[in-house]
């Protein structure tokens, strides 16, 4: 049979990143594609190429046997290629009817025909087994599992040649999910080419005919689903060397200054627990979604508890805003420099010190010429590259905004620190300074917990690993007793094989 | 720096008129400006407050009008002047209270909550004085903003002195206290706020309360300079307010904004009002002038960043 769709060598690089160094892939009519690799392997930049969000620097995709290179959103769209993103985008006060016919009402001489919409509307559901929907019901009453159907119904009722699903089964119930791969079956019958995107391997496993495996921005693996076994594609997402160089300090572990015993949040995590010492450095690796980021929140009292107890230097601790555990000692660095982590048209001093300005202030009055000498000397030993203590941060570069967001915390004296993706963004000299700043803090007595997605770090930072998956921390191990093999087995939900 | 220029330039342009700068630049016309900017200074106080921590009120008029008539009702009910001004001021207060533990408690959106109270305190202003004005004897509050010696600048009504002293504390307080970083950093980014463990409703609650007493303070002034309290007064003061703290260059979305930039701004609006007249324009004409500037001022103050941004980044 003849692919319907081919992607040849395809590059793209974003000023001096090189997202796509050459990408490769092939899905014939009425087959289901496995696209996999790790978080910022690639996955992403590749289908918004093809959906027209982004146009390619080099390579050749074909569609049917014609060139096809997409111009905006609407072209790839008119061309067959729709893709449903794991951030739904209905409209939530309109009914599914209208949702599922937003953009492509059946209209003559612009009246709407009524009778026509429904009919077109209950075909598309009845297509995949849900024709017990209520039309009228606004689309955001449903619970996700069904918001998901519309926008494949939605999909569908534009006949398209290739259906892209981006991590459909990130925010689903096993139920839910076994629904869905249903409705990926009903698609493959009707000779649709679904790309799916999933981390969960045995999801694929079960769904997809074959596979293409991406690591760093470019293809390096496919096959037939069949014949692959899970250790290879996980062989295959990982592979690369290790190059940075970690500085491992010696440090010793002391008495246990936080204990989480099954944390769980209202929707993330689902349950957590781990013991945290004194000097230890505790990673947690896991998948985008997995519960890392809110477990941190919930702890910090960033976000709202649902059950589980927090001891802090061996006392029980009620969950806590956050106040209340800065005064404790705790301090936590957001995953989101910009939206969270600082205020970003604010002086680089202001945001130092904000969690503790008793020591530049008296009488509730802050002293300025105190504030910037306590604001130089961070600046000095972080090597914060900025015009002065006066600057806005806004205007420095990603990693001097980082090392100041940890030299808050550092002000701030924390005993405790929780660092989400400390490294994210920020060029490698940067990334060193904050790998050896995590080792002088183990030596100092702090307990750190270290929450990334780039195993290589966690690795070679790290004393004690532990994987999250689907909210549950499933497993925590001294580092030495893990590699990124294994580490990527626990987090996709394999069994870890020793 | 360039609402002060804006200021400058506004004054000069009036100055071109032969026939109005006689009279235009006299001290005895600086003071009624300076008299007329009282109600609109005191006010912008608080409101910078409350724009810097990224919120906004719009309860401001009539929260002026019930003080005004309540400080009518309780001379002519023989309470002694000291304590006139206290409650009046601790009414307004209370009022800010209200709309900032709303805002604070059940996260609403400031403007929806003070366009409500906007309309309670309006309705309870005219409940309070039965729907007309309430008119005391002449009294020791009347001469707050009394003018005497009317062709010489000085001696300044009490009012302007009270205004000045209070916008120099404020300064002081915004720029300088704890509670001052603590309201820029709400306004710059509540989520880095509470991060950093800022309590955020319970510092809202203090910056509306704050600023409630401004405005009562306001209501004081307006009753001091009409010597009767007027339940339909200040319609739209809040917008003048507003505008002030705007061309001073706070931004509505939070996180800048400072009090001699407002005062500044209150400053302006009152010698366009003033110039226009003895210009001889019909009001429509000042209206439609007070618009443009408001427009043009924080139109080139966004011009003026952009293009600083530009060449900084």
């Amino acid at each position: 049979m003849n692919p319907r769709l081919v992607m040849r060598q395809v590059e793209k690089r974003f000023g001096a990143t090189r997202a796509l160094r050459g990408v490769s892939l092939e899905v014939a009519p009425g087959e289901v594609l496995a696209l996999i690799g790790e978080n910022g392997a690639g996955k992403s930049t590749l289908m918004k190429i093809l959906s027209g969000a982004y146009r390619p620097d080099a390579g050749d995709i074909q569609l049917d046997g014609a060139q096809f290179i997409p111009e905006n959103p609407q072209h790839a769209r008119a061309c067959g290629i729709e893709m449903i993103y794991q951030e739904l985008t209905l409209a939530p006060d309109l009914s599914i009817e209208e949702n599922l016919l937003l953009g492509n009402e059946p209209a003559r001489f612009g009246w709407l025909n009524r009778s026509k919409r429904r009919q077109l509307a209950r075909d598309a559901l009845a297509e995949l087994h849900h024709a017990d929907l209520s039309l009228d019901l606004p689309a955001g009453r449903c619970s996700i599992a069904v918001q998901q159907v519309v926008e494949i119904a939605r999909a569908l009722v534009r006949q398209p040649r290739v259906l892209i699903l981006d991590e459909p089964t990130s925010s689903l119930t096993q139920r839910d999910a076994e629904n869905l791969f249903a409705v990926v079956r009903r698609l493959r019958e009707r000779g649709v080419s679904v790309i799916y995107i999933s981390h969960f391997l045995e999801e694929c496993q079960a769904i997809c005919d074959r596979f293409t495996v991406l690591r760093d921005g470019e293809s390096v693996g496919c096959g037939r689903m069949s014949d692959a076994d899970l250790g290879g594609i996980i062989r295959l997402m990982v592979g690369r060397e290790v190059t940075e160089i970690y500085p491992r300090k010696e440090h010793t572990l002391g008495r246990p200054v936080l204990e989480l015993r099954r944390i769980a949040g209202r929707q993330k995590p689902s349950s957590v627990s781990f013991t945290l010492r004194e000097g230890e450095i505790l990673g947690i690796a896991g998948l985008v979604g997995s519960g890392r980021t809110e477990t941190l929140r919930v702890l910090f009292g960033l976000d709202e508890p649902r059950a589980g107890e927090v001891v802090v230097g061996g006392q029980s601790s009620d969950f806590l805003g956050p106040t209340r555990r800065l005064a404790q000692g705790i301090g936590l660095l957001s995953e989101d420099r910009k939206e969270e982590g600082l205020l970003l048209g604010r002086s680089l001093a202001d945001n130092l010190t904000l969690t503790r300005l008793g020591p530049v202030s008296r009488f509730g009055m802050v002293n300025d010429r105190r504030q910037q000498n306590v604001t130089r000397q961070w600046m000095e030993k972080l090597d914060v590259r900025a015009q002065g203590p006066e600057q806005a941060i806004g205007e420095l570069s990603g990693g001097n905004q980082q090392k100041i967001a940890v030299g808050r915390l550092l002000h701030h004296d924390a005993k405790i620190l929780l660092l989400d993706e400390p490294t994210r963004g920020i060029d490698v000299g940067s990334k060193a300074q904050i790998y050896r700043l995590i080792g002088d803090l183990a030596v100092q007595g702090r307990a750190v917990v270290f929450v990334s997605s780039y195993l290589p770090e966690l690795l070679g930072v790290c004393d004690t690993i532990g994987v999250m998956c689907r909210g549950h921390l499933v497993s925590v191990r001294p580092a030495r007793e893990w590699t990124e093999h294994s580490i990527m087995a626990a987090a996709v939900g394999q069994a870890p094989t020793g | 720096m360039g609402p002060l220029l804006g200021l400058l330039f506004v004054v000069g342009l009036f100055s071109l008129s032969d026939e109005v700068r006689p009279f235009f630049l006299t001290g005895g016309n600086f003071k009624i400006v300076l008299t007329q900017t009282v109600i609109v200074a005191i006010g912008a106080l608080g409101m910078t407050l409350i724009i810097v921590s990224g919120g906004i009120d719009l309860s401001v008029g009539s929260v002026v009008a019930l003080t005004s008539v309540l400080a009518a009702r309780l001379v002519l009910a023989g309470v002694p002047p000291a304590a006139v001004v206290v409650l009046t001021v601790l009414v307004g207060s209370l009022i800010g209270f209200i709309n900032g533990t709303t805002v604070a408690v059940f996260r609403m959106m400031p403007f929806i909550v003070t366009l409500g109270m906007m309309g309670i305190v309006r309705g309870a202003a005219k409940w309070m004085g039965n729907n007309q004005t309430v008119n005391p004897p002449d009294n020791p509050v009347n001469r707050l903003m009394a003018l005497t010696k009317p062709q010489e600048l000085f001696p300044l009504p009490i009012g302007v002195w009270v205004a000045i002293g209070l916008a120099v504390l404020m300064a002081v307080v915004l720029r300088q206290t704890v509670f001052g970083r603590y309201i820029f950093a709400i306004g710059s980014n509540e989520s880095t706020a509470r991060l950093c463990g800022i309590r955020v409703p319970l510092q809202k609650i203090g910056i509306y309360s704050l600023a409630g007493l401004f405005f009562g303070l306001s209501g004081l002034m307006q009753f001091s300079r009409l010597t009767q309290g007027d339940p339909s007064v200040a319609i739209g003061l809040e917008l003048d307010i507003i505008a002030a703290v705007v061309i001073g260059g706070a931004s509505l979305s939070g996180g800048t904004g400072s009090i001699a930039g407002s005062m500044i701004g209150a400053l302006m609006m009152a010698v366009l009002r003033n110039g226009s007249n003895q210009m001889g324009w019909p009001t429509y004409m000042q209206e439609i002038i007070i618009g443009i500037v408001i427009v043009l001022a924080v139109g080139l103050d966004r011009w003026r960043q952009v293009r600083g941004a530009r060449r900084s980044g």
